[in-house]
């Protein structure tokens, strides 16, 4: 099977019919959900916070993140999402999440002053960032350009969870390098490691928190 | 798109990211809409510190809200008994016995429920206007203004 962001571009790939099906298959909803529960848990949160969500698509993420459900923890919690596919939040808005959307690319940055969010998640969209859709644009300009406005935008002890899949080895070295160069301290956490499971998670801290996990 | 947003929200534009004015965003054409959701005490206690709220005064008068008073309300002043202080906030189910006081619940109103659901916000330094349109922001540039 071709990975996505091979073929094409996301605003274009995630189109009206792929975005219901990406929604509405209930195989790739289970794992969203258990990676979103998996970021959460790694976030530790300790009070009901403002959450970005980068990639937010349709708002999976977004309705655990505003859940008052016990699985929720710390919760509920107020998220912005950012996505760069409009039919995926045409779908989003449908189902009337609450959290506020935006059609946005994180690849050109992250519009909010300093120290906005207590925290950021991104499932399944980093490695998007790695496709550069035009000449103008090189996959390290615009890593560099959403970590640095990441890190820019979460407050002091801020976390950020970032699942993500790496088409290779020298493509994980490139975004943790990225985050590391904005700032960051990283750390790239694999669940079921050497499995077709396998899952990538970059866990981002803001001051030189503990990390743990 | 929720007033707390607005109160977050800069100018995308590199050029504009250094000054002051690219913040905040002006509201212009702004169709307003209440959308009603749960009171979240501790969220608003959380968020509170963070508000800019000269910046909230400004866009209440732009859109034509009652006016604010001249300065942030004290954490003390959200709920009906005195709470633990900010910093020692740890045990998140204390503050969620204390009453809400009528301040909290107007800020819960204007910051959560209050949104813009069509309209334009538009940059105080460049001039960019970034269209919204059933409540979702138009925040992709053309890739001269990245
Ligand atoms: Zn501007």
């Amino acid at each position: 099977m071709s990975r996505p962001e091979d073929t094409l571009p996301p605003d274009l790939f995630y189109n009206d019919s792929e975005s219901r099906k990406y929604t509405t298959s209930s195989r790739i909803q289970h794992i969203q959900t258990q990676m979103t529960h998996r970021a959460l848990e790694l976030l530790s949160l300790r009070h009901p916070s403002l959450i970005l969500d980068v990639g937010c698509g349709s708002g999976l993420s977004g309705e655990i993140l505003s859940s008052s459900a016990p699985t929720t923890p710390s919760g509920p919690h107020t998220w912005v999402g950012l996505d760069i596919s409009a039919s995926m939040l045409a779908v989003a808005l449908e189902k009337e999440v609450e959290g506020d959307l935006f059609l946005a690319d994180a690849g050109q940055g992250v519009p909010f002053r300093p120290g906005t969010f207590d925290a950021a998640i991104s499932i399944s969209a980093v490695q998007w960032l790695c496709n550069a859709e035009s000449s103008e644009e090189s996959p390290a300009g615009r890593l560099g350009r959403f970590f640095n406005g990441l890190y820019a935008s979460l407050r002091r002890g801020g976390r950020a969870v970032c699942q993500f899949y790496p088409k290779n080895e020298e493509q994980k070295r490139m975004v943790s390098n990225a985050a590391v160069r904005a700032g960051f301290g990283a750390g790239l956490l694999e669940d079921d490691p050497g499995t077709k499971s396998a899952k990538t998670y970059l866990v981002l801290t803001v001051g030189g928190g503990e990390l743990d996990g | 798109m929720k007033i707390l947003t607005l109160n977050f929200l800069t100018c995308a534009r590199k050029a504009c990211k250094a000054t002051n004015a690219a913040f905040p965003l002006h509201p212009r054409d702004a169709e307003l809409e209440i959308v009603e959701t749960d009171l979240n005490p501790l969220f608003i206690r959380n968020i509170l510190p963070r508000i800019e709220w000269d910046a909230l005064r400004e866009i209440c008068v732009e859109l034509g809200l009652p006016t604010l008073p001249d300065a942030a309300p004290e954490p003390a002043a959200l709920f009906a008994e005195p709470i633990v202080p900010a910093d020692t906030m740890q045990d998140a189910d204390e503050g969620a016995e204390k009453q809400p006081t009528q301040l909290l619940q107007d800020l819960h109103r204007l910051l959560l429920e209050t949104t813009i659901a069509t309209g334009k916000l538009v940059c105080g330094n460049c001039g960019h206007e970034y269209a919204v349109k059933e409540g979702i922001a138009n925040f992709l540039l053309p890739s001269h203004l990245v």
